[in-house]
This record gives C-alpha cells, sequence and structure tokens, in this order.
C-alpha cells in the first residue's frame, strides 16, 4: 500500500512548508527580520519529519496516513507559538520533539505486534499505579505550581503520570478484552434494575479511588478526569452496557461534588470558572487575560508574533490555545479542533477496523486520551469547564506529554498498520499453494 | 464494539462543537465588549514595548519620548517620559497602559508608533533590515509662549490661548490646574493609580483639558460676535443705528430690565457701544436689530452650536440657544453673552483669529508634521479655512473697532506700542454676594496696518468683583504678556 505512504509524504511536505512559513512570519511579526536560524531550522524540521515518515514506511507500511501528518502540524505549529514566547523554551521543545521522534521510532520496532503487550497486563497495572503514586513518595516528588505531578531524578523531571495514562490504557484494554464477556453478562437484579454483579464493579471502584487519590493528593484535576473517563468509556465500549456510563459518572459526580466541598483548591477553580471577574486582577487575572486576548484576536488574527503582547500566566502550556486563538484568530482556533476531530476520526475508524478486541480497546483509549485531553484544557481555557492544566497534546510545550503521545500515536499506527495488512485479499500465489 | 465507538466518535464531536460554539462567542459576539472593557491594555501593552517617536514643540523643545526602562527585570523594554511635566500635559496627554493616551499620544498614536498606511509603505523596504520605524511627530506650540502663559496666570484657575490667525497654528494651550503626565504614565501601576485618584479627586479637575474641553459664559467678549453678525446682515454700521444713552434695555416680552454696569448711562453706534461695552445697546442690537432668525443662523457661521475641529480629542461644543425666537428676553441677554451661552476658551480665541484674518476663521491645529526615523517628512499640516462668518471688509471693520477698544477702551491695558492691538473684555457674574465673575479678554496683534499674526483667548475664573473693568484689570496683562510673547517668537518684535 505505497499509495498511503505517498499521500501521508505529500502531506508531510505540506507541513514542513507551513512551519518554516509560520516560523518566519513570526520572526518578522515580532522581529521584523527574518531568522538568523532559518536554514539549521528547516533541515531540522525536514529531518524529524521526513525520519517519522522513513520509518512508518519501513515499519508500519499499511498505516493511516492522515494521523502522523495532523500530529506534524500541531507540533510545528506549537514551536512557532513557543518560539514567539520563549526562545529558551523553544530550543528545548525541539530537543524534545527530536526525542519524541526518536521514541515513536523506537517503539514502531520494539512492538511488532500490539497483542504481544496483552501479556504483560498485571506488569502495566503495577507500573502504572506507581507511577501514578511516585510524585507522592518523598525525596524525588515535586510540587510545581501547587500540583505535585513532579518526579525528580538527578537531573532529569519528569510527570510520570504522562507515562501512567498510556500504560493504563494498555492495562484497561487487556483486562476487559479478557473479562468483558462475563462482566456484560452478569446481573444482579435490584428490584425491577438489572444492574452488573457487583464484583464485577470491584475494578470500577478501584479506579475511582485511585482517581480521588489524585485529585485529592496531587491536586491534578484534569489527569484525575481524564483517567476516570478513560475507564469508563471503554468499559462501556467493551460491554456495551450504559449503566456503567450511568454509574460511572454518578460516582465520579459525587466524588467531585465531595471534593469541591472538602478542599479549598477545589473551591478556588471551580469559583473562578464560575465568576473571574469578581478578582479581575488575581484569581480570575489568568483567564481573564487570555479571553482579552482572544477577543483581540478576533476572526483573522493579530498575525503571528504580533500578538503577546497580553501577558497570560503559563501561556506555554496550559493557556497555548489561548496565543494561538489570539495570533491566528478564529480561523486558526477552529484549525486546531478540527485537527483534533481529525485524529479522532482517524483513531475511531483505526478502532472499528481492528480485528481484536484488545487492539479495539486500545486504539479507542488511546483516541479517547488524545481527543478527550484537548477538549478538557481548550473548555478550560474556553472557560466552558473549570481550568484544570493539562497540556494540549503535541502543542504544548513540555517533554513528557510530547514524547509519551508520540509513543501513543506509534502505537495506534501499529495497530492501524495490523488490521489493514489482515484486509488485504491473499496474494495469488498461496491461493494456488 | 463498533456502535459504541461510533457514538463516542458522536459524542466527541459534540464536545468540540460545544468548544467551537464558546470559541466564537469570545472572538466574534464578545470581541467589541472584552477589546473595550477597560481592564483590557492589549492594544497599549502591544503598542507599549515598541518603539514610539518623540514630540517636539515647534521651537524644539522635547516633549515626549520613550526610552529604555532602566529597570532590565522589568516586562516592559521602555518608558514613555515628558521632560516638560505639567507646562505641556494638556498638550502631550499621557500614554499609560493603565489608563490609555489622551491629547496628541491618541491623536496621533499611529503616526507615533509608525503604523499609517504612508509610513507602512515607506518602511516597507526597510522589511529586512532593523530600523525602527516610528514617526516623530512635530507641534504648532511653542515653549517660549507656554512659558509666559503659565507664568502671568500663575496659581489663578483658567485657560489662555493662543494662536496664528492666518493658519490655524495653535501656539500657547495652557490652562491650569495642569498635571504632570509622568505621573500617570509612569510603569509603576501602583504608583500611577495612587495619582490617578488624587488627580480625579483634585479641585479643578487638573486632567481635564479646560482651554477646550470646558465652557464657561463668555460675557461681553461675546459682544464682538453679535457686533460681527450685525455687520455681516448689512443691519449694522459704524455710524446707524446709533442706539438711545440708556441705563438698560427692557425686551418687549419683560418688565424686567437689562441695566448696564453699575447703573451707567451709556449709547452710541457700534464703535462707541463696544469701547464701553454697552449691555442695553448690545441687547437691542440681538434682539431687534438683528433678530432671531440671524441671530441664531449668525452664531453657527461663527462656531457656536458645534465643536472646534481642533487635532485633539474630547472638545467641547460652545452654545447659544435656538430657541429664542418667541423670547426677546432670552435673546437680548444672549447678545451680550449670558443666559444659556456658553463659549470654551478655545471658541472665543478663534472668534478673535476670525476678525484678525479677514472673517475667515481656520481650522485651529497642533500638528506642524511628522518625520519618520531618516528624517523626511511623512505627513504635514496644510492650513484650512474652517468658517466665514465675516466678509473682509465687514471684518477690517470689526477690526478696527476691537482695536479702538484697546485704544480708548476697556481693554486699555493689552495695548502694546508700535503694533496694532485689538480686544474685547468680558465679566461673566456668578454671583452679587460677594460680586464674583470670571473675566475674559479676546483679542489679536500684529504689526501696523497689516493683517494680525496672533490672536488670543484669556479667561481666569472665579476672580472676586462684577465690574466690567474687571476683565481689564485681570486678564488684559496676561493677554498683553502672551501676544508679547508670541510676536517676539515670530521675529517681529
Amino acid at each position: 500500500m505505497t499509495r498511503r505512504r505517498n499521500t501521508e509524504l505529500g502531506l508531510m511536505l505540506l507541513v514542513v512548508i507551513i512551519t518554516a512559513s509560520a516560523y518566519v512570519l513570526a520572526s518578522l511579526g515580532s522581529e521584523s527580520r527574518i531568522p538568523a536560524n532559518i536554514v539549521p531550522f528547516l533541515v531540522l524540521v525536514l529531518g524529524l519529519l521526513l525520519g517519522a515518515h522513513v520509518a512508518v514506511r519501513r515499519l508500519a507500511p499499511d498505516s493511516d496516513p492522515i494521523l502522523l501528518p495532523t500530529v506534524a502540524l500541531l507540533n510545528g505549529l506549537g514551536y512557532v507559538v513557543i518560539a514567539g514566547l520563549d526562545q529558551k523554551l523553544a530550543a528545548a521543545q525541539a530537543t524534545w520533539t527530536a526525542v519524541g521522534v526518536v521514541a515513536f521510532v523506537l517503539t514502531l520496532v520494539v512492538v511488532k505486534r500490539p497483542r504481544s503487550l496483552e501479556r504483560y497486563r498485571y506488569t502495566f497495572a503495577l507500573g502504572g499505579i506507581l507511577l501514578l503514586l511516585l510524585p507522592l513518595f518523598p525525596v524525588i516528588g515535586r510540587t510545581v505550581n501547587g500540583s505535585r505531578i513532579w518526579v525528580a531524578l538527578g537531573p532529569i523531571s519528569f510527570q510520570p503520570g504522562e507515562i501512567a495514562k498510556v500504560v493504563l490504557a494498555i492495562f484497561f484494554a487487556a483486562y476487559l478484552a479478557d473479562q468483558r464477556e462475563l462482566i456484560a453478562t452478569s446481573v444482579w437484579k435490584v428490584g425491577p434494575f438489572r444492574l452488573p454483579d457487583p464484583k464485577y464493579l470491584g475494578p470500577v471502584l478501584v479506579a475511582w479511588a485511585v482517581t480521588l487519590l489524585v485529585m485529592v493528593y496531587q491536586k491534578d484535576l484534569g489527569s484525575s478526569l481524564l483517567f476516570f473517563a478513560l475507564f469508563i468509556v471503554m468499559l462501556w465500549v467493551a460491554t456495551q452496557r450504559t449503566s456503567f456510563l450511568v454509574i460511572g459518572f454518578s460516582l465520579f459526580g459525587a466524588g467531585a461534588y465531595f471534593a469541591w466541598r472538602s478542599f479549598t483548591h477545589v473551591q478556588t477553580r471551580v469559583s473562578i470558572w464560575l465568576d473571574p471577574w469578581k478578582h479581575p486582577a488575581g484569581d480570575g487575572y489568568q483567564i481573564i487575560q487570555s479571553m482579552f486576548a482572544m477577543a483581540f484576536g478576533g476572526v483573522t488574527g493579530t498575525g503571528l508574533g504580533l500578538g503577546g503582547g497580553v501577558r497570560i500566566p503559563a501561556s506555554e502550556n496550559d493557556f497555548i490555545f489561548a496565543v494561538i486563538a489570539e495570533e491566528l484568530g478564529l480561523a486558526g482556533g477552529a484549525l486546531v479542533l478540527i485537527a483534533y476531530l481529525l485524529m479522532v476520526g482517524s483513531g475511531l475508524r483505526i478502532a472499528t477496523r481492528a480485528d481484536h478486541a484488545f487492539d479495539k480497546l486500545l486504539a479507542t483509549g488511546l483516541t479517547l486520551l488524545l481527543g478527550l485531553q484537548a477538549f478538557v484544557i481548550v473548555a478550560g481555557v474556553l472557560r466552558v469547564l473549570p481550568l484544570t492544566g493539562v497540556t494540549l497534546p503535541f502543542v504544548s510545550y513540555g517533554g513528557s506529554s510530547l514524547v509519551v503521545n508520540y509513543v501513543l500515536l506509534a502505537l495506534l499506527l501499529r495497530i492501524s498498520d495490523q488490521s489493514e495488512r489482515a484486509r488485504q485479499p491473499v496474494p495469488m500465489t498461496e491461493v494456488a499453494a | 464494539m463498533n456502535r459504541n465507538i461510533r457514538r463516542l466518535g458522536a459524542v466527541i464531536i459534540g464536545l468540540y462543537l460545544i468548544l467551537f460554539v464558546k470559541l466564537n462567542w469570545i472572538q466574534v459576539v464578545q470581541k467589541q465588549s472584552l477589546d473595550s472593557n477597560p481592564l483590557n491594555t492589549a492594544q497599549i501593552r502591544r503598542d507599549y514595548n515598541r518603539p514610539r517617536g518623540t514630540i517636539t514643540t515647534a521651537d524644539g523643545v522635547l516633549l515626549a519620548q520613550s526610552i529604555a526602562n532602566p529597570d532590565r527585570t522589568s516586562e516592559f523594554g521602555r518608558m514613555r517620559v515628558y521632560p516638560e511635566g505639567e507646562l505641556f500635559g494638556q498638550v502631550t496627554g499621557y500614554y499609560s497602559f493603565t489608563f490609555g493616551s489622551t491629547a496628541v499620544e491618541r491623536q496621533y498614536n499611529s503616526e507615533l508608533a509608525g503604523t499609517t498606511f504612508a509610513q507602512q509603505v515607506s518602511g516597507f523596504s526597510d522589511l529586512l533590515i532593523a530600523r525602527e520605524n516610528v514617526g516623530d511627530v512635530s507641534l504648532t506650540v511653542r515653549k517660549d509662549v507656554q512659558q509666559v502663559a503659565r507664568d502671568s496666570l500663575g496659581d489663578r484657575a483658567g485657560s489662555v490661548v493662543a494662536l496664528d490667525p492666518r493658519t490655524g497654528d495653535v501656539l500657547a494651550f495652557w490652562s491650569s490646574p495642569s498635571y504632570d503626565p509622568n505621573e500617570i504614565s509612569t510603569l509603576d501601576s501602583k504608583a500611577a493609580n495612587a495619582n490617578w485618584n488624587r488627580l480625579t479627586a483634585a479641585p479643578g479637575n487638573p486632567l481635564r483639558s479646560h482651554q477646550f474641553q470646558d465652557r464657561y459664559f463668555p460675557g461681553s467678549t461675546f459682544k464682538v460676535v453679535t457686533g460681527g453678525i450685525g455687520l455681516q446682515t448689512g443691519k449694522v454700521t459704524d455710524v446707524d443705528p446709533s442706539y438711545p444713552f440708556s441705563n438698560g434695555y427692557t425686551a418687549k416680552n419683560t418688565t424686567l430690565p437689562i441695566k448696564n454696569f453699575g447703573g451707567e448711562v451709556c449709547g452710541g453706534a457700534l464703535p462707541e457701544i463696544l469701547k464701553t461695552s454697552c449691555n442695553s445697546a448690545f441687547a437691542e442690537m440681538g434682539a431687534e436689530t438683528i433678530g432671531p432668525d440671524d441671530m441664531v443662523a449668525g452664531v453657527a457661521n461663527w462656531g457656536f452650536n458645534s465643536t472646534p475641529p481642533i487635532d485633539l480629542p474630547g472638545g467641547v461644543r460652545s452654545v447659544f440657544p435656538t430657541d429664542v425666537g418667541k423670547n426677546p428676553a432670552k435673546l437680548a441677554q444672549s447678545s451680550i453673552g449670558q443666559n444659556d451661552v456658553q463659549a470654551s476658551p478655545l471658541q472665543m480665541a478663534l472668534v478673535a483669529a476670525g476678525v484678525a484674518n479677514g472673517g475667515t476663521i481656520m481650522k485651529p491645529h497642533v500638528l506642524n508634521e511628522v518625520r519618520n526615523s531618516q528624517g523626511e517628512v511623512v505627513k504635514s499640516y496644510t492650513p484650512t479655512p474652517w468658517l466665514h462668518p465675516m466678509t473682509d471688509v465687514f471684518a477690517a471693520t470689526m477690526r478696527q473697532d476691537m482695536i479702538g477698544v484697546v485704544q480708548g477702551g476697556t481693554a486699555t491695558a493689552m495695548a502694546i506700542p508700535g503694533f496694532d492691538v485689538g480686544g474685547k473684555t468680558g465679566t461673566a457674574q456668578l454671583g452679587t454676594t460677594p460680586p464674583r465673575s470670571h473675566t475674559w479678554i479676546i483679542g489679536f496683534a500684529g504689526p501696523p496696518g497689516q493683517p494680525a499674526t496672533v490672536a488670543v483667548a484669556v479667561v481666569v475664573l472665579d476672580q472676586s468683583g462684577a465690574s466690567e473693568a474687571t476683565g481689564g484689570v485681570v486678564a488684559a496683562p496676561i493677554a498683553r504678556a502672551v501676544l508679547l510673547a508670541a510676536l517676539k517668537a515670530q521675529g517681529l518684535a
């Protein structure tokens, strides 16, 4: 299926042109000169993107052709915006992109068959929970901006929760692929209601407890929402029983209400969300500046490198969407949303075309992680939901998130490659034999 | 499972649709209200770190410039400073990231920032080399004249406007109390806020440009307008009518007479009644000789009931009542600058300028020209007529009559030996116990037998005394000093 790869190559070249032009425009906008490092920049972008493409061509030739170019576009756009905010961060982000692409290629090399992962389900489960709890350990745990989600090992610090997302998605997929028939057919009659057998609700309760733990001790609202939604939705897809959705989100609602009543940091988030104008120079400052910036951008935006007058705290990660919407306007903001929908569409299409339950569930879970995480942070920036500090996948500044998301992308392409190859007609020679 | 996966897809599309709708709501529907929110400093913050041109006076004194912020840790790379402080505060205005901008800083923002179309086009070739594409604004106001205006007004509240009647160039534009724009433009937002609160609460409202943003009863200076309308309509000449000598005038629909100051008896033809500032005669001239229709149409020709087109934002309209058709008493009072007549000092300076410039009022302006960083002129002001209240023959008559007021009337304190100086005093009574008044003078000066080169209006607010002489005593010396300073600046004296 070289046609798919040629499509991908064409799209990748388009992304290179768009990214390089955006980079030049941003520099012209902010400093009125063509960036001095444009040639090395072009070589780097071209090298990374074409490297990733060649790896896919060699290692997963039949996989989906849309995902990689979409990711490249978002990553490139994010880089240009970060470069406009802070050159030092941009250099780090470029390094992390390179590491991400290497991790992407390595994943394709190591994971030849997705279901080879299925065997290590309990290793993944244990690893996932360990990773989640890691920041709570003394000595290595770090609190940054009020959230205890960092771990420092010598000179390297990272967010183990980012890795845990993918690891737990693999465990959930394996567990549910195994148990879904049993869970789906079990019945516990309570009056007129037919509920799932309580003993199969155990994992739901465990997931809920871990989620609350993350919310309470790490003060990371976004990640806890993400974990819980991931598990409940995968359970729903696996068992096709809507009662799990109802029970799951009721439990989450109760947990969230309890957290809101008990913890001041949750109350603060909610009150900022409800009325940021009460303290425009204090708690509400960030979200109000973000709205000013987006409004200032209007439909067509201020132009790359021409925004930035508004200082939004954390504009390079949590609020990067506001900067894009300011500089590229409604058009650019909508483009980013469409890019995530494209990825969600491609990912779910991979899930529906996969042959095995594990592959289907893993593809669904990974896609949901991407789509929901982008939704949660953009909804926070747009004040649709209370703000929760998660990254905008592939766009925000941040090494852990970028590298893990490249691994996630590799897994999706691996599943896609395998199921598409299985669908190919068997060559005539083999039939004859 | 595929059915639920597709349902999941539909749900996610739904979620993203919510985001798209909210994005539209913020960027399109709410754009205007968010942009105009007083807390929103997006535009000015964006401009604040960019280079910005200087503002200088016609005599080359630097009024405003952007310098590198000495505080290297600040988020602002530049700061705006005003070396002359309050002397030109109301001319330059301030440029603050908290409070926006006013006056020249606001009016010529695009020129100073280098973002006008002409500047962009000329700067296009510079795109690839680092060069500051800003505009330096030079004004028509002069420090030498402005300084005299401030010194002679002193601590008293009031305004001084001097302009060149031939071009509309504003030479001095001072009002007291004034303020120091450095206090508002400071990068220390706490100090800026404290200064702002102090200045907005201060008596006399120093942040207002009283010269053209406030209006007062013009008193007898308005008689120049009434007399001018009389001349222009052909209903009044220097000899006819000759108004009866009387101590007051009683309009047709009232029994309450308009009295002359101190019950004096006065009358006669235009030159005489202008010299003595005779209330009874001008009341009768407006109410009977000219009549309501010609008066209302005439004052519009002099600029009343419209805003002077000066190139500074926020100017105020001077007013003359239009409902005087069936109210001769009101018309009579209005004709001597009382009742509902109010004028800004700028408007009264334009009245004097119109007489001095052969009956044509030029548009008042403070801009001289804008140059780019290479010193090339990218914009320069071309003098433009605004109104023609009188033809030149009648203007010459009024000019001569006003010179008469200085030579032998209420404005003798304004005389400058060796120059033709004309003027008219005014005293707008505020109350009688104790007697207080706004004292006015308007006038012009120039070389003998030649067109006047300076016109002036002075108002000193809330002075004690209410006699007609008050204007001549209080305001005339200020006007004289300013006229002389302007003549010197023009190389004539």
